[in-house]
């Protein structure tokens, strides 16, 4: 077995997270570009960017807000689409713990789908590393992605005025999401989820201040956690 | 069309809230174990939002005034068709925006 000293450990968790970029990098020029169509500047599009560093969130508080949806409905649905956050933290807790206080602030600060995929994957492939090792390998994620985030949100801003129309880049927004959605429809409770969200939003979507969303929203994971547990009675569910 | 003071506020405020999404186990409830009913909803969050998202945007496009669109339409289904065979998010978001380019080109 190679020795690993903390240091190989950090490059290790850049090596593994290096290649998300592709993923995350459009999606920070994106949320720049439609940032700026929005009417907003380079400093607000980035102060959302380091405030939240969750794209999904960031767009739908920008698309809620177009619509002048009412503060309380636009925190809530953002908070909504960010809710899967609170279920990293209860994974990596296990894990990191044992950490200092202020260690573990700063982790949760920067705990974003990447970091979080990367480590997780990881610790369970290395129970023997140490709380400082761990530690180290989830600011080797984070290195690769989140510094670009801001960057690169900062690039679309200034990109946003010269997209021309026939790009077509209100489409942009429902063609990442889904791109994100599809590898999430891991089992047939993912995929009963994901398809009554849809349905009730479509039935819902003449509701103002995009209320449906919240509706369908619950509806769905009421929907996939009653489906998983009927898996579960069954000795019928493989996560 | 948005207002400075409150576009900060949603920021600031949008912010705090994410950060004590990730923060609320990792920093507060430490290593007590939670319901598993809890975990388990919170395990289809991102699955039962995002859908409910796009799904209005897809079917009632904005850019042609809420009316259907083939082309959007079936952009939307080609970028979920390939982003479900090869889970791949860059090449899901290729393959839709080729195929939005080239139906927007043709029927347009």
């Amino acid at each position: 077995m190679t020795t690993e000293t903390t240091k190989s450990i950090f490059f290790k968790g850049v090596r593994d997270a290096a290649p998300f970029l592709l993923v995350v990098g459009p999606f920070a020029v994106l949320f720049g570009v439609v940032a700026t169509q929005a009417g907003l500047d380079a400093i607000e599009a980035l102060g959302f960017s380091v405030a939240v560093i969750a794209g999904a969130a960031q767009l739908t508080a920008l698309q809620l807000m177009l619509d002048q949806a009412p503060t309380l409905i636009v925190l809530a649905s953002a908070l909504a689409v960010n809710l899967r956050m609170a279920m990293y933290s209860a994974s990596l807790t296990p894990y990191l713990g044992q950490a200092p206080l202020w260690k573990r602030a700063l982790v949760s600060y920067f705990l974003v789908d990447q970091s979080y995929g990367c480590s997780i994957l990881a610790y369970e492939l290395h129970p023997h590393w140490t709380l400082r090792q761990r530690l180290a390998y989830f600011w080797g994620t984070v290195a690769p992605i989140c510094p670009f985030w801001f960057i690169l949100t900062v690039v679309g801003a200034k990109l946003g005025g010269s997209i021309p129309d026939w790009l077509a880049l209100d489409f942009a927004v429902p063609i990442t999401f889904l791109a994100i959605i599809a590898p999430m429809l891991r089992t047939r409770a993912h995929v009963a989820a994901a398809l009554v969200s849809v349905g009730v939003a479509l039935l819902l979507a003449w509701l103002p201040y995009n209320l449906g969303l919240l509706v369908a929203g619950m509806c769905g994971m009421i929907t996939g956690a009653e489906i998983e547990r009927r898996l579960v009675i069954k000795g019928a569910w493989q996560p | 069309m948005i207002d400075t003071g409150w576009l900060w506020l949603v920021i600031i405020a949008l912010g705090a809230g994410s950060f004590l999404l990730r923060f609320v186990f990792l920093g507060l409830i430490g290593d007590r174990p939670l319901p598993p009913w809890i975990l388990r909803h919170l395990r289809y969050t991102a699955v039962a939002v995002l859908p409910g998202l796009v799904a209005p945007m897809v079917v009632f496009p904005p850019a042609t005034g809420g009316v259907p669109d083939p082309a959007r339409l079936i952009a939307a289904g080609v970028t979920l068709a390939v982003g479900l065979w090869l889970k791949n998010a860059i090449g899901a978001i290729l393959s839709g925006a080729a195929t939005l380019y080239i139906l927007l080109y043709l029927l347009g």
